[in-house]
């Protein structure tokens, strides 16, 4: 039982590490290369970074849960059990190295369209993390709100005309009722 | 000049009619055979993923440099407004509206974002007596307000009532309504700005029938998650915007009763005279008036040239 949680935190610590483009020697997987706080950027933009625990997170939930077959643990889902029941662990965990950042670009949906690709509706970076993150959160009454992980940039609060960037006028056809 | 209108020339001038519609009718028929570009995008909205963020409002606003809103996008206040017995409604300030719907069989409110669905074969198109409307093989369909005549039909003839008219500009009144990011993105390949926003991916962009190809999957995969049906993928024959919902679509305020044919073959029969009624009606009467008018304006010549 220890060997496999330390196998899961490993597996973790690869994620992660690959997450902030850090890369950890493939062989050595120990329980310490597992950071315990992950600040994720990649996207960040009208949003400030978000500071992610991942070490209160494996408390959670099970590796699978988020990692689906990549840490070496059979999947619970039968559809996914179709080819991955006895799928090793994934040289890398990342969710970015499925979960592409450039969805909808023209190499993405050409991957998509190809008729032998079973995975035509996996989701994208972003839509990965708040699939998951904001559905496990719901069911068990995690943060849902968004600005429960997100803090407004200055190019966030312009996009949203709100902040200093509200909008002052009352005359528009919207607040006449 | 009227003179001139004798009965060889009325007869050539209604023969000459006669053939420009039988040529209009030709290229109906090649219109009826269509059913939409094969390699024309679209968008899948999932209804069960929207969480009514309104970050797809917000960057509409900002792609297509639409007004101020009236209030900020991150402001929730806006679901419930009621606007003359209705919820929001998409208009001069914005291409596309989120609405909420409280469904009684759901422990939370359902979210359902709408904008133009770019039919397959438009009915704002087709009502266009000036083609300002254009269905581009990427999917959008767009519009031209240089040649708008601001007839407003094109309102009137959408089944989803999307196109809205800009009233509060005296001297650039047009037509308001989505493009699907035409100019800017869609015709380099690129998804529009709602779908890049979209925070959960209740929005997919892709190819139509890559789209449907997506939607079965998930609905199959998904078992007992959403109704087994594709909104769009029939609905006014065929929208290149699709829906999946996890509630009956009339509970998310969607229309069920839009026609699952493209709305042009209502009025295919009754349009195809227009063209002759327009070319051989103004000879054909014009001719009535001549020879019903022959004999007197005879008499009065010769009255005339008596008198002289």
């Amino acid at each position: 039982m220890k060997s496999r949680k330390k196998l899961f935190s490993a597996s973790m610590a690869l994620a992660l590490g690959a997450m902030l483009s850090w890369s950890p020697p493939l062989a050595a997987m120990d329980e310490e290369d597992a950071p315990d706080m992950v600040q994720i950027d990649i996207l960040a933009n009208l949003y400030a970074p978000v500071e992610f625990d991942h070490a209160m997170h494996v408390e959670y939930a099970a590796c699978v849960e988020c990692h689906h077959h990549t840490t070496g643990t059979k999947p619970s889902n039968p559809d996914c059990l179709r080819c991955h029941e006895n799928s090793p662990e994934a040289e890398s965990v990342a969710c970015s190295d499925c979960h592409t950042a450039d969805r909808f670009s023209k190499k993405d949906l050409e991957e998509r369209s190809e008729p032998t690709n079973y995975h035509i509706d996996k989701p994208g970076l972003k839509g990965a993390y708040h699939l998951n993150c904001v559905g496990c959160h719901k069911i068990i009454g995690g943060p849902a709100d968004c600005f429960e992980c997100h803090q407004y940039t200055e190019a966030g609060k312009k996009r949203f005309n709100t902040g200093e960037f509200a909008p002052k006028s009352t005359g528009h056809s919207d607040s006449h009722h | 000049m009227l003179k001139k209108l004798n009965r060889r020339s009325f007869l050539k001038t209604s023969l000459a009619g006669t053939a420009g519609a039988a040529l209009m009718k030709g290229k109906k028929a090649e219109a009826h055979s269509f059913t939409g570009y094969d390699d024309g995008l679209g968008v899948l909205v999932d209804l069960t993923r929207c969480v009514g963020c309104r970050s797809c409002e917000a960057a509409c606003n900002k792609e297509q440099g639409l007004p101020e809103p009236a209030k900020p996008f991150d402001d929730m206040s806006v679901f419930d407004e009621i606007h003359h017995g209705q919820k929001r409604r998409t208009d001069e300030t914005r291409y596309t509206v989120v609405n909420r719907y409280d469904v009684p069989e759901l422990d939370h409110p359902l979210f359902r974002k709408i904008q133009c669905n770019h039919c397959q074969e438009p009915a704002c198109l087709t009502s266009c007596f000036v083609n300002a409307y254009t269905k581009t093989p990427e999917g959008a369909v767009i519009y031209n307000p240089d040649v708008c005549v601001g007839c407003r039909t094109c309102m009137i003839a959408c089944p989803f009532y999307i196109p809205t008219f800009r009233y509060s500009s005296a001297f650039e009144p047009r037509v308001m309504k989505c493009i699907f990011c035409y100019d800017t993105r869609l015709k380099k390949g690129l998804p529009p700005a709602c779908v890049e926003a979209c925070p959960n991916e209740a929005l997919t962009f892709g190819k139509r029938k890559d789209l449907i190809r997506i939607a079965r999957q998930r609905i199959r995969e998904h078992e007992g998650k959403y109704v087994d049906h594709i909104y769009g993928e029939h609905e006014a024959g065929g929208t290149a915007w699709m829906y999946i919902s996890s509630v009956p679509f009339e509970k998310a305020g969607f229309d069920i009763h839009v026609p699952k044919e493209p709305i042009l073959n209502y009025v295919k029969d009754f349009l195809s005279i227009v063209p002759m009624v327009l070319t051989i009606w103004p000879g054909l009467f014009a001719g009535f008036h001549l020879l019903a008018t022959r004999k007197e304006k005879a008499a009065q010549v010769t009255q005339d040239e008596k008198e002289v």
